[in-house]
């Protein structure tokens, strides 16, 4: 179980100016900046959760992760994950968590993979047929039979991320930190990755905290979504109850051969090109068949659909409504 | 341990993958220190003897000191190239993994081409030797086992002080240098010929003469104290403060985070 | 002609933010240099009359040596360039109206300036001030620092020259890092930065003065103390001149012959 209480991290950063005077300045003088990266940070998270850890770039989300990981210690407030306080019990708490940073690679380069496995399993202390049993079972999963013996600077990024994730759990960690994992890969490793966690998270009851900003992986893998903005905890629950709250948004997409846009109360236009409209409906004020009647009013429709708020809009207002 | 040997098979077969680089950078580092011994030849084709140490007992000296640095630089080179562990972050990856970080550091980085630097110590200790007029009688061979090995600690402790300032700042910590690539250069000549204040600072406050000059005297006959012999074990002491050190920086970086 | 200059300008500016790393780097060069006088010193204690010149003279020499060893020292490369060759990404660099090896060139140029502007003169500063012979005696007449600035200027640019010449060995052979330290050694020995020249035995210096390695800083260091005087001086820096056309003839047609095999075999 993960529980963290009111943690708070300040910065220091020192100031760095462009220009020829302020260069030649700076050889005397140094000034500083003061960030608060983590304020008054507190949440819970229970044993085989899964949870969306989301926020703009620079809110606080990898001083988490690290204070997490037990590599930051903070200035204040307590972190109590499955009885250890991370950064003091480093080497037993690391035993059982694994990471993956999706932009920094932790197999070697220049060596086969299946190489960088049998060292973590010697870094990791596992038992000989316990690595044999995780071995097969996650080389299966994730599919990277073939791969296995080639080094990982000859792989493709869709390939190296599943080995990183294979070689992440070699050692059955029971919480699971994912940084990232799908930046950048394509549409069918995305699948897989996701398939891979979910299917973890269910069977080995792993817990599993993803950062991302991919908003499709936290609609197809989080049931939770914990919201930081500037070193604040925003927004901590469930996903469905939020996207409950944006179902009052709909958009009707509109095809039409000519006429003009007729736009009643309760309708905004996204945006618009020859012959095609997206349309906001606000259906606290108009009902999704009154709208679809005024946008037709003086409209030839050639085709016509309705779609309910993605993840991805119901984030971008969120990050508008905190001022993020 | 066996952890150990596996980090160093894995870093060679990662190194061989490029052999033909490899064995250029080993060429290339035994020209460096030869290009060394050359100046040591063209300054004593020159002179005679310097402050009364020959041309022989100097190559000794140089080939002592060249043997503690390259085996360090080959096995503690993790700390010594520490800044840029620190800055691509696979030193945070490093604190995430659940064994101590001083020997994963260690074992991560070990460097097989400065071999070629330790090759040519090698060649130099062929010729100088036999013909340093030295009489090699047990406690002289000891002596000289000793001073590699307390100069292999010495060096190793400057570079975990290198990188124990790397916690705090990256920026401005050149002036290590002075010691490590400074205390091979200068160290190449019997630390007394640079004058009473070096050799005391080099006795009470980095340890050089420790492993360099008291012993060596000892080595080729100046003085038959005993003790000079065992000298050299203060170079190994010096690793205490410097290990200290490093759990202070490594307190201050899980602080601070990078 | 003006991207270059504002290329150059950012450059610069740019390597003036190192404030620590240049205060670091002072006190390093003062340590070196001092080191060095002393155990010069100590041969010279032993046997003054097989020095080849003046006490007085070798103290200009080194400290001359570490002021301006931004611009002299044979180990500093940019690793980004030699990335960008091995990595392929020097197609980029094909991409912009820009010359690449001008680029480097200047690139070259300005970093290397901008960290001897941040030493040099502290540096020298004091060691004016140092008692003989361990100080720096000023120039014997304003011909001399005349002819001492000019011979700097194309030592420096033979410096860069050669430079440019290790960096593109990057295109034509697979271990750049073999080539790097293999140059760097042998520059140092023969440019005089590991000892002064006329160190050297007579015959052996002789052959090295012909290359180029010994028109970097071994000639200018000597025109400042007055170890080349008259007509010597003038056939020295004509040499300089001759070197710095040759290397950056060289360079040129081989850095356009390697783009000319990148474009065709596509990075």
């Amino acid at each position: 179980m993960i529980e963290l209480q009111a943690i708070c991290k300040t910065f220091k950063v020192s100031k760095r100016n462009a220009g020829f005077k302020e260069a030649l300045t700076a050889m005397l003088t140094k000034e500083y900046d003061y960030i608060k990266a983590l304020d008054n940070v507190s949440f819970k998270i229970n044993d085989g959760e899964m949870v969306g850890y989301i926020g703009p770039n620079g809110a606080g989300k990898s001083s988490t992760i690290k204070i997490m990981c037990g590599i930051l210690s903070p200035e204040s407030g307590s972190c109590v994950i499955n009885g250890r306080v991370p950064w003091k019990d480093r080497i037993k708490h690391v035993n059982e968590i694994g990471v993956v940073f999706g932009q920094r690679s932790q197999l070697w380069w220049d060596v086969p993979v299946v190489d960088s496995f049998e060292l973590l399993r010697d870094i990791y202390k596992i038992d000989e047929k316990v690595y044999k049993g995780n071995f097969e079972k996650l080389v299966t999963l994730l599919h990277i039979e073939e791969i296995i013996r080639t080094p990982a600077r000859q792989l493709s990024l869709g390939q190296r991320m599943r080995c990183e994730i294979a070689a992440s759990l070699l050692h059955s960690p029971r919480i699971l930190f994912l940084d990232e994992p799908t930046i950048g890969l394509d549409a069918v490793s995305k699948i897989a990755v996701r398939s891979f966690i979910e299917k973890l998270n269910k069977e080995e009851k792993t817990t599993v905290i993803l950062t991302t900003h991919d908003m499709q992986d936290i609609e197809a893998l989080t049931k939770r979504i914990i919201l930081i903005g500037k070193g604040k905890i925003l927004l901590d629950g469930d996903l469905e109850a939020l996207k409950r709250r944006y179902k009052g948004q709909k958009k009707i997409t509109v095809e039409y051969a000519s006429g003009s846009l007729y736009l009643s109360d309760g309708l905004s236009l996204v945006n618009s090109l020859q012959g095609r409209a997206v349309i906001a409906v606000d259906t606290n004020v108009i009902s999704v068949s009154d709208a679809i009647a005024a946008i037709s009013k003086n409209l030839e429709v050639t085709d016509i659909s309705v779609a309910g708020a993605t993840a991805e809009e119901m984030v971008v207002s969120l990050y508008e409504e905190y001022h993020i | 341990m066996r952890l150990y040997t596996r980090y160093l098979s894995i870093i060679l077969r990662s190194q061989m993958q490029y052999k033909a680089s490899f064995f250029m950078t080993m060429l290339g580092q035994f020209l460096v220190s030869f290009s060394v011994f050359l100046s040591i030849y063209f300054m004593f084709q020159r002179f005679n003897s310097v402050q009364g140490f020959t041309y022989n007992e100097v190559l000794l000296c140089f080939a002592i000191i060249l043997a503690s640095f390259s085996l360090a630089e080959c096995f503690v080179r993790g700390f010594d190239a520490f800044n840029r562990t620190i800055s691509n972050g696979v030193f945070d990856r490093i604190m995430v993994r659940p064994r101590n970080e001083i020997f994963q550091v260690l074992a991560s980085k070990t460097e097989f081409t400065r071999i070629g630097r330790l090759m040519q110590a090698v060649v130099v200790f062929a010729y100088a030797i036999p013909s340093s007029g030295v009489d090699w009688t047990i406690d002289k061979i000891i002596t000289l086992i000793l001073m590699i090995a307390g100069g292999f600690c010495l060096f190793s402790g400057l570079f975990v002080i290198y990188a124990s300032l790397c916690f705090f700042t990256t920026e401005g910590l050149e002036f290590i240098n002075i010691f490590t690539d400074g205390g091979r250069e200068f160290g190449t000549y019997p630390l007394s010929i640079y004058g009473e204040g070096i050799l005391k600072f080099f006795t009470y406050v980095v340890p050089l003469a420790l492993v360099q000059y008291y012993p060596f005297i000892y080595l080729i006959g100046r003085t038959s104290n005993h003790i000079y012999m065992l000298l050299p074990l203060g170079g190994v002491l010096f690793l205490a403060p410097c290990y200290f050190f490093w759990r202070f920086g490594l307190r201050h970086y899980k602080s601070t985070g990078s | 002609m003006k991207k270059y200059a504002s290329f150059f300008r950012i450059r610069f500016i740019n390597g003036l933010q190192y404030r620590a790393a240049a205060y670091a780097g002072i006190f390093t060069q003062f340590a070196w240099g001092f080191m060095t006088l002393l155990m010069f010193w100590a041969f010279y204690k032993s046997e003054s009359s097989s020095f080849p010149m003046s006490f007085s003279q070798l103290s200009s020499y080194i400290w001359l040596q570490q002021a301006l060893l931004a611009l002299f020292m044979a180990w500093f490369f940019e690793n980004e360039i030699f990335e960008t060759i091995t990595s392929g990404n020097i197609a980029y660099e094909l991409c912009r109206p820009t010359d690449t090896y001008y680029m480097w060139f200047v690139r070259n140029v300005a970093v290397r300036l901008s960290k001897v502007v941040l030493r040099s003169m502290p540096i020298l500063l004091v060691c004016v001030f140092l008692p003989s012979p361990f100080g720096i005696t000023l120039p014997i007449s304003s011909k001399a620092a005349f002819l001492f600035i000019l011979s700097v200027l194309f030592g420096f640019l033979i410096m860069v020259a050669f430079n440019m010449l290790i960096y593109i060995s990057a295109f034509y052979t697979i271990s750049p890092m073999g080539i790097r330290i293999l140059a760097v050694s042998l520059t140092e020995l023969l440019s005089g930065a590991i000892i002064p020249l006329p160190f050297l035995p007579d015959g052996l210096r002789k052959v090295i003065e012909l290359l180029p390695f010994a028109s970097m800083q071994n000639t200018p260091f000597l025109i400042y103390t007055g170890f080349l005087t008259g007509t010597e001086v003038i056939n020295k820096i004509i040499l300089q001149i001759i070197w710095v056309i040759g290397l950056f003839v060289l360079g040129k047609c081989l850095m356009k012959n390697a783009l000319k095999k990148v474009v065709v075999q596509g990075g």
